[in-house]
């Protein structure tokens, strides 16, 4: 007297779209309700992100950052952790990138400060991850409750951190020294023109095909690795974990560690990709969508790159939609956002039973 | 059946119900005369649970349909039952621990947004329901401070005070010590004086015989026999149940117990409040020799398999193991137990023996997921675990032998066969085995049974902790009891019956020989 069988198809497929849809209306009716027309705006911010090379090359820039964080806050949930710091994880590995970056970029070439860039964003990450983690683990203070007060710690010590001592002598700005270019993660566009492809000028970069390596090293480790089988059982049942002799507080750290190091590497996107320096605020919320994005992909690496494209292509035509339309202004396209993350995050349920109780009737039939 | 004229207090009318490919219910007719107690009995998965939750309207049947009082009745959730006059007794009770007896009652029928008319009219109709059914109760005691027998007549109870004529129990003695259960049948049967119906639902034959009046049996999702209980017999309960002759006695030779594999001393435990859940206790384990703990579920039993097995730390005592001195100085994890060659059947597979989100295959090697045979260098060797999962089931009979289905989806008798197949296949030394065939069918208890006993006539020493009294009995060659966390009594199997365990379990032993009472000779064997 199992449950029915519900096609796999209807949870990971139909009720996704049909949150998105959902979403996409109630933005409709508030473009309506502001006076504009919402076929017309649809058309633009779909336009914006897919209709032109430059369009999808900013799409998967930002779809980029929301992989790592995406991948970091599903690694910490397959261990039953809710991980809200990955804001400042990211923050502090974007710290680790820039200090490579700065102290190598006159003196070693680019294969060497890459690798080491990679090592520097994971192990930065990891380390600001680690103390919530060990509270969490040794000390029972909630894992929530400290990476969010961790987000708040990093920020203020990045702010003391570049004021104080890496601004660059004689400038107002509040950044770095411009990196070398033999500091710099090179564009796509530069390294497919040799090879006869052209694509648009767009700020993405090789990050994102690190991004999509991580993705496959997440799905193995999670998935077919003795240590993922811990993390799972921990996550689906803690009991079970000690009962299986499993180290459970291990297992946690080091679940924390390696969701704080995929996080950190919103730094080589960032910082050693687009902005050659390091800067206040780069992270600008990523930490904060990679949970929309790691709920909406089921905390699996192919819905994590489906979810981040989506909010990728909301940033971007988003963007493009407030430059068309200026009564749209950027604010009403961060309610889409908002709108979107309601309904396929925060109200994923809401149609579940129904549409799972009409394909069990239906099988039943 | 009964005489036709009585009038039926509720008829079941071709009740079908459908879970996707399983047919839960087929075709379920069911006449159930007024004031009587009608007990229905059948494996696990034989529907009867399905079939309840229908009569109280947790599901809609896909066809059919049910009357009370010969008035047809549609039944769509638990108040629509309520309204129909029908109560349910669950086996797990849905009160508030901290409430007190008389908020539980009123719970749901406050009578208002102000507690202070209802509470008034409550007691009074309380105190009213007590008497005539002689269901004595503090009103404002704290449900948490009351034993388990007292916490199930507060649910009785609540229903009574909802009006119910028809009360459903579901498993009601499972938590029960012999003495409460027979302490609830005859609270049943003073309800039935008064002209309630009782529809117990058990797999006890014991008590379908002692308290009913009629009985119906399911047997997949059919229902393939009623009997008057007068003009029927255990054995053809039980063979109508799974549809073959099966045997209530495990067939076992003569143990020869040799040496002495594991002996805990003095071991005890505190739970995390401070309060001492596991005290003094010594017990040793021997080769080829089943050791039973006869108790009442949640007097250290639990705590004992958990500090055995290395899941939690003793506070005080040690276990001498394999060669190895193990206390609070130094401990042993549940996973260097496992290296030593114990293995544990936890008694709740659904909370600790499997992660019922995994498919079959990977939870069939949880607490091995580091051996060798299961892993390559860095990543996992799937397909080892793929075929040694469809050779165990192949050999223990799992039904669907499907590795990929998730363990939740397997009914309780074949989860049980995945669990005490990865554990006894490791051919461990010591096996630590708690409540092997909880929700577990008759055909697979046997099998289960045949298990364990080959595993003792192998040289293996086997700790078996049971709530049934029964399975105790069959099973053990040396039988120790626990109550309060304390060893209280230890005979041999062979002195063992079931009022002297009862008492025992109870720790009334002492009191009634005391008190004059002749309990049995052969309980001579206990010292407290």
């Amino acid at each position: 007297m199992s449950q029915a069988k519900v096609p796999a198809w209807v949870n990971m497929a139909l009720i996704p779209m049909l949150n998105i849809l959902l979403a996409f209306l109630v933005s409709g009716l508030l473009i309506l309700a502001i006076g504009e027309n919402p076929v017309e705006a649809a058309g633009y911010l779909i336009y914006g992100a897919f209709g032109y090379d430059e369009g999808v090359g900013y799409t998967l820039y930002y779809a980029t950052n929301l992989i790592f964080t995406g991948l970091a806050v599903s690694v910490a949930f397959k261990g039953g952790l809710f991980n809200i710091g990955g804001e400042g994880q990211a923050y502090i590995g974007g710290l680790g990138v820039g200090l490579i970056c700065l102290s190598l970029d006159h003196t070693m070439p680019f294969y060497v400060i890459a690798p080491l860039a990679i090592i520097g964003a994971a192990v930065f990450g990891a380390a600001w991850a680690y103390i919530p983690a060990y509270l969490q683990a040794r000390r029972g203070s909630h894992i929530v409750i400290t990476t969010i007060m961790f987000n708040f710690i990093a920020s203020s010590l990045m702010v003391y951190l570049i004021v104080n001592w890496l601004k660059e002598d004689g400038r107002m700005a509040p950044n770095s020294r411009t990196f070398e270019e033999n500091a710099w993660l090179p564009y796509l566009h530069e390294i497919l023109s040799p090879l006869g492809i052209e694509i648009g000028d767009s700020p993405l970069n090789l990050a994102f095909i690190w991004a999509l390596l991580c993705c496959v090293f997440v799905w193995g480790l999670v998935w077919h690795t003795r240590w993922g089988y811990q993390l799972r059982t921990l996550g689906t049942n803690p009991t079970a974990a000690r009962y299986a002799g499993i180290d459970t507080a291990k297992v946690t750290i080091w679940a924390m560690l390696i969701s704080g190091g995929l996080a950190g590497f919103v730094g080589l996107n960032e910082i050693m990709g687009v902005n050659h320096s390091l800067l206040l605020n780069f992270t600008a919320g990523y930490g904060f969508a990679g949970i929309a994005v790691a709920l909406m992909g089921r905390n699996h690496p192919i819905g994590i790159i489906l979810a981040a494209m989506l909010f990728g292509a909301l940033y971007q035509g988003g963007a493009e939609l407030a430059f068309e339309i200026p009564t749209i202004t950027p604010e009403i396209v961060v309610v889409i956002q908002g709108l979107v993350i309601l309904f396929s995050g925060a109200l994923e349920h809401m149609f579940k039973d129904r549409i799972e109780g009409f394909f069990i009737r239906r099988a039943v039939a | 059946m009964t005489k036709k004229t009585m009038p039926y207090a509720i008829e079941l009318r071709d009740i079908s119900k459908r879970f996707g490919a399983v047919q839960a219910n087929k075709d379920i007719c069911l006449h159930v005369a007024k004031g009587t107690i009608h007990g229905i009995i059948g494996e696990n998965g034989a529907g009867k649970s399905t079939l309840m939750s229908i009569i109280y309207g947790f599901y809609e049947a896909d066809t059919g349909h049910i009357e009370v009082d010969g008035q047809r009745v549609d039944i769509r959730n638990s108040e629509g039952a309520i309204q129909a006059g029908i109560g349910m007794v669950h086996q797990h009770f849905m009160l508030v621990e901290t409430f007190s007896v008389l908020e539980n009652v009123m719970l749901g029928a406050e009578g208002g947004a102000l507690l202070k008319n209802g509470i008034g009219a409550a007691r009074i109709e309380l105190q009213r329901l007590a008497q005539e059914y002689s269901l004595d109760i503090d009103v404002d005691a704290i449900v948490e401070d009351l034993p388990v027998g007292l916490q199930q007549r507060v649910e009785i109870l609540k229903a009574l005070y909802r009006g119910a004529r028809i009360l459903i129990l579901d498993e009601p003695t499972g938590v029960l010590t012999p003495q409460e259960a027979d302490h609830l049948f005859r609270i049943l049967h003073a309800l039935k004086e008064q002209g309630v119906t009782v529809l117990l639902i058990t797999h006890k034959l014991r008590e379908i015989m002692a308290s009913t009046d009629n009985v119906s049996v399911m047997r997949q999702g059919e229902m393939v026999a009623h009997r008057e209980t007068a003009h029927t017999t255990k054995e053809e309960l039980a063979e109508l149940m799974v549809g073959k002759k099966v045997r209530l006695t495990v067939n076992k030779d003569e143990a020869n117990p040799s040496q002495v594999l594991l002996s805990a001393k003095h071991l005890s435990q505190f739970d995390s409040q401070g309060v001492k859940r596991l005290k003094d206790v010594s017990l040793e384990l021997r080769a080829g020799e089943i050791l039973g703990i006869a108790g009442v579920s949640g007097n250290g039993q639990s705590e004992l398999l958990n500090v055995l097995s290395g899941i939690t730390l003793m506070d005080e005592g040690e276990i001498d193991f394999a060669g190895q001195v193990i206390n609070a100085k130094a401990p042993k994890d549940a996973a260097q137990m496992r290296d030593l060659k114990m293995a544990h059947v936890p008694e709740d597979r659904h909370k600790m023996g499997l992660v019922t989100g995994f498919e079959a295959y990977e939870a069939a090697i949880l607490g091995y997921h580091n051996s060798d045979a299961y892993n390559g260098k860095v990543l996992m060797n799937r397909k080892a675990m793929l075929d040694e999962c469809n050779t165990r089931m192949a050999d223990w009979d799992v039904r669907p032998p499907n590795p990929h289905l998730k363990t939740a989806n397997f009914s309780g008798g074949n989860q049980q066969k995945i669990v005490i197949a990865r554990e006894v296949e490791q051919n461990p030394d010591v096996l630590l085995i708690g409540q092997p065939t909880r929700g577990v069918d008759i055909g697979a208890i046997e099998n289960i049974h045949e298990q364990i006993v080959k595993l003792r006539d192998a040289g293996k020493a086997i700790l078996l902790v049971s709530v049934e009294l029964d399975e105790i009995m069959a099973l053990s060659d040396r039988i120790l009891v626990m109550f309060d966390g304390a060893v209280v009594g230890e005979l041999d199997a062979k002195d063992a019956d079931e009022r002297t365990l009862g008492l025992m379990m109870a720790n009334a032993f002492n009191e009634e020989q005391s008190g004059g009472q002749t309990a049995s000779a052969e309980a001579t064997g206990a010292h407290v």
